[in-house]
C-alpha cells in the first residue's frame, strides 16, 4: 500500500486525531476566537442581536477601578501566597524524607486537602474562623481570635492566604519530595565526609541540584493562586465590602451578575495576557535552570 | 567530658527529636479542618452554636444530621451526576489523547505538528477567558445547555491539550517502534497495531492521566455550575453551593453536607493512595 499520498494521510489522521481535533477546536479554539469578537460587541447575554461598539469595552476595561484593583489584590495575594507555599512545602517535604518514621503517613495526611474541591475547602475554613477559633478566643479570652477576621477586610485576605498556603503546601511537597529524592545519596554522603552539617548539605548540596523542582511548584503556585475562584467564591464571597473580590470573581460577576460580557471578555483578555506573560517566563527560566543544574 | 562524636551524636538526636515535633504538629494543624468537622457533624445545631470545639455535644451524640442533609441536598442524585460526568470524561479523554498523541509521535505530517503546537499554546489560556464564548456559543447560539453530555464534551476538550501531552512524551519514551514494526510485519494494520501494541504499552501514563483528570473533573466547579442549572442535572460540588446557600444557619446539616461531600474521595484515597499520590506526582513533573 501506498503510504505517501494524500489521501492515507488524511484519512490516517482522521482515524486517529480527528474526533480529538474536532473536540479541541470546538472548545478550547473556536470559543478563544468567538471571545476575541465578543470584546468588540455590547451583549447582554439574552437578546440574539450582539451590537457592534468598537473599543468601548476595552475603554470601559481601563476604566473599571474595581478591576484594576482586583488584579493588584490578586497580584499581592499570589505573592504572598506563592512564597508561603513553597517555604511550608518545603519545609514539609524536608521533614518527610528524613528518614522519619511513619513518613509515608505523614506524607499522605499532607495531601489531603488537594483531593478535595474549593468549593467545599471553602465551607470548612469558613466554619473554622467564624466559629470554632472564636469560640476558642472566647474560652481563652484572646482578644485577637474573640472576632472573626473574616469580618475585615485585611483579616479576610489574610484567611484567604492561610488556607491557600493549607491548600496547596501538601501538592508542592510532593514535587518537593521528588526533587529531593532525585538527588544521589553519594553526594550527600560525600559532603558529610567533608565535613558538612546537616543545614549545609541543604543549602549547598541538594536545593542547587533541586532548581527544577522550584520552578515547577514556583509556576504551579503562581498560577494556580492567580487564577483562584472557588475558594475565593465560598469562603469569603468577596466580602467585606467586596474588599477580597479577586481577578477571576470580577471578571465571572462582570459578565454574569451584571450582564456585561463584552467588558467581562475584555477583562478576561487581561487575564490571558498575564498568564501568557508567566507561561512564557515558564519556559524561558526552565530552559535556563536545565542548563545550569 | 563528652568527645566531639558523642556530642555529634547528641546533637543528631536532639534534632532528630524536634524534627517530629515540628511534623506532628504540622501534621494536626494541616487536619485540624478536617477533624473539627468530624466532631461537629455528631452534634445538634444547638451545640455546635454553643461550643464548636467540645468533642461531645451537651445533647449527646446524634446522627440525624445526615439523612437530613442527604435528603436536602439529593446526596445520591448529585453523587451519581458526578461519578457519570467524572467517569466518562476520563475514559473518553484517555482513549482520544492516546490515539491523537500517537498519530503525532509517529508521522512528520504538517497537520499533526499544527494540532500539536496549538495544543501546547492553548496551555496558557486560563478557563476565565474561555467561560464567556462558551457559555454565548453554546448556551446562545447552539442552545444545547443543561446536558450532563454537554459538559462531557466540554471536560474532554479542556483536558485534551494536557493527556495528548504527556501520551505524547510516554509514546516517546516508551514504545520502542521496532516492536510496531514487527506487529506491521505480522499483518497488523496501524490501528489494530495502536490498540493491541501501544496502548497496553501506556498503562502507567494512562494511571497517571486518568487520576489527575478524574479528581479534576469530580472537584470542578464552576464550569459545571456555568452548563448545568438544573436541579436534577446538579454535581456534588454544585449541589454543596447551593445547599450552603439554603441551608447556612442550619450548621448541623452544613457539616454533614460538607462530610458527605468530601467522602467518597477520601474513602477512594484510602485505597488508591500509592496510586493518586505517584500520579500526582509524575503528573506535575513532567
Amino acid at each position: 500500500m501506498n503510504t505517501n499520498t494524500m489521501s492515507y494521510k488524511t484519512k490516517q489522521f482522521l482515524m486517529f486525531a480527528g474526533v480529538t481535533t474536532f473536540i479541541f477546536c470546538a472548545v478550547v479554539i473556536v470559543p478563544f476566537i468567538y471571545g476575541l469578537y465578543l470584546t468588540f460587541t455590547s451583549w447582554d447575554g439574552v437578546s440574539v442581536s450582539k451590537p457592534f461598539v468598537g473599543l468601548t469595552n476595552y475603554a470601559a476595561t481601563f476604566q473599571d477601578g474595581a478591576f484594576w484593583q482586583a488584579l493588584l489584590r490578586t497580584a499581592i495575594y499570589s505573592v504572598i501566597s506563592v512564597i508561603l507555599v513553597n517555604v511550608v512545602a518545603f519545609i514539609l517535604a524536608f521533614l518527610v524524607t528524613s528518614g522519619v518514621k511513619g513518613q509515608n503517613f505523614f506524607r499522605a495526611g499532607f495531601f489531603v486537602p488537594n483531593l478535595i474541591g474549593g468549593i467545599v475547602l471553602g465551607y470548612i475554613w469558613k466554619f473554622v474562623f467564624n466559629r470554632a477559633f472564636v469560640s476558642l478566643g472566647n474560652a481563652l479570652s484572646i482578644g485577637a481570635l474573640s472576632t472573626s477576621w473574616l469580618a475585615t477586610t485585611n483579616g479576610a485576605m489574610l484567611c484567604l492566604i492561610i488556607v491557600s498556603v493549607w491548600q496547596y503546601a501538601g501538592y508542592m511537597m510532593l514535587i518537593y519530595v521528588a526533587g529531593f529524592m532525585s538527588v544521589s545519596n553519594d553526594v550527600i554522603e560525600a559532603a558529610k565526609i567533608d565535613g558538612c552539617t546537616n543545614m549545609q548539605t541543604i543549602v549547598h548540596i541538594s536545593v542547587p541540584l533541586m532548581v527544577s523542582s522550584f520552578v515547577q511548584c514556583l509556576f504551579l503556585t503562581i498560577t494556580r493562586c492567580f487564577m483562584v475562584y472557588d475558594v475565593n467564591l465560598s469562603f469569603t464571597n468577596g466580602e467585606p465590602f467586596n474588599s477580597s473580590v479577586m481577578a477571576a470573581m470580577h471578571v465571572y460577576n462582570t459578565a454574569f451578575t451584571y450582564k456585561d460580557y463584552g467588558t467581562g471578555q475584555a477583562e478576561a483578555l487581561v487575564l490571558f495576557i498575564v498568564c501568557a506573560v508567566v507561561g512564557v517566563l515558564q519556559v524561558y527560566i526552565g530552559k535556563k535552570a536545565e542548563v545550569s543544574a | 567530658m563528652e568527645t566531639l562524636n558523642e556530642k555529634a551524636a547528641r546533637n543528631a538526636k536532639i534534632f532528630g527529636v524536634l524534627k517530629i515535633i515540628l511534623l506532628i504538629i504540622l501534621f494536626i494543624a494541616f487536619i485540624f479542618p478536617f477533624v473539627l468537622v468530624i466532631i461537629n457533624v455528631f452534634k445538634t445545631k444547638a451545640d455546635i452554636t454553643s461550643d464548636p470545639l467540645a468533642l461531645v455535644g451537651a445533647h449527646g451524640f446524634t446522627t440525624a444530621n445526615f439523612p437530613n442533609a442527604m435528603n436536602k441536598m439529593s446526596f445520591w442524585r448529585s453523587f451519581a451526576n458526578s461519578a457519570c460526568i467524572t467517569i466518562f470524561s476520563t475514559i473518553f479523554t484517555l482513549l482520544l489523547a492516546a490515539m491523537a498523541a500517537y498519530v503525532i509521535v509517529r508521522n512528520k505530517w504538517k497537520a499533526c505538528g499544527a494540532l500539536f503546537g496549538l495544543m501546547i499554546a492553548s496551555m496558557v489560556i486560563p478557563f476565565q477567558v474561555l467561560m464567556i464564548p462558551l457559555v454565548s456559543l453554546y448556551g446562545g447560539v447552539l442552545g444545547v445547555l443543561n446536558h450532563r453530555a454537554t459538559l462531557i464534551f466540554m471536560h474532554v476538550g479542556f483536558s485534551l491539550s494536557m493527556a495528548t501531552f504527556m501520551f505524547h512524551g510516554a509514546i516517546n519514551t516508551n514504545v520502542p517502534i521496532a516492536l510496531e514494526e514487527a506487529a506491521k510485519i505480522d499483518g497488523c494494520n496501524r490501528w489494530q497495531t495502536f490498540w493491541k501494541i501501544v496502548f497496553p504499552l501506556l498503562k502507567p501514563t494512562i494511571a497517571t492521566v486518568a487520576i489527575i483528570d478524574a479528581m479534576a473533573f469530580w472537584n470542578d466547579y464552576l464550569l459545571p455550575s456555568l452548563v448545568l442549572a438544573k436541579k436534577e442535572l446538579y454535581t456534588i460540588p454544585i449541589a454543596t453551593q447551593i445547599f450552603y446557600g439554603t441551608y447556612s444557619t442550619d450548621i448541623g446539616l452544613v457539616m454533614a453536607a460538607l462530610l458527605l461531600a468530601m467522602l467518597p474521595i477520601l474513602i477512594l484515597y484510602i485505597f488508591l493512595q500509592r496510586y493518586i499520590v505517584e500520579g500526582v506526582t509524575s503528573g506535575a513533573v513532567k
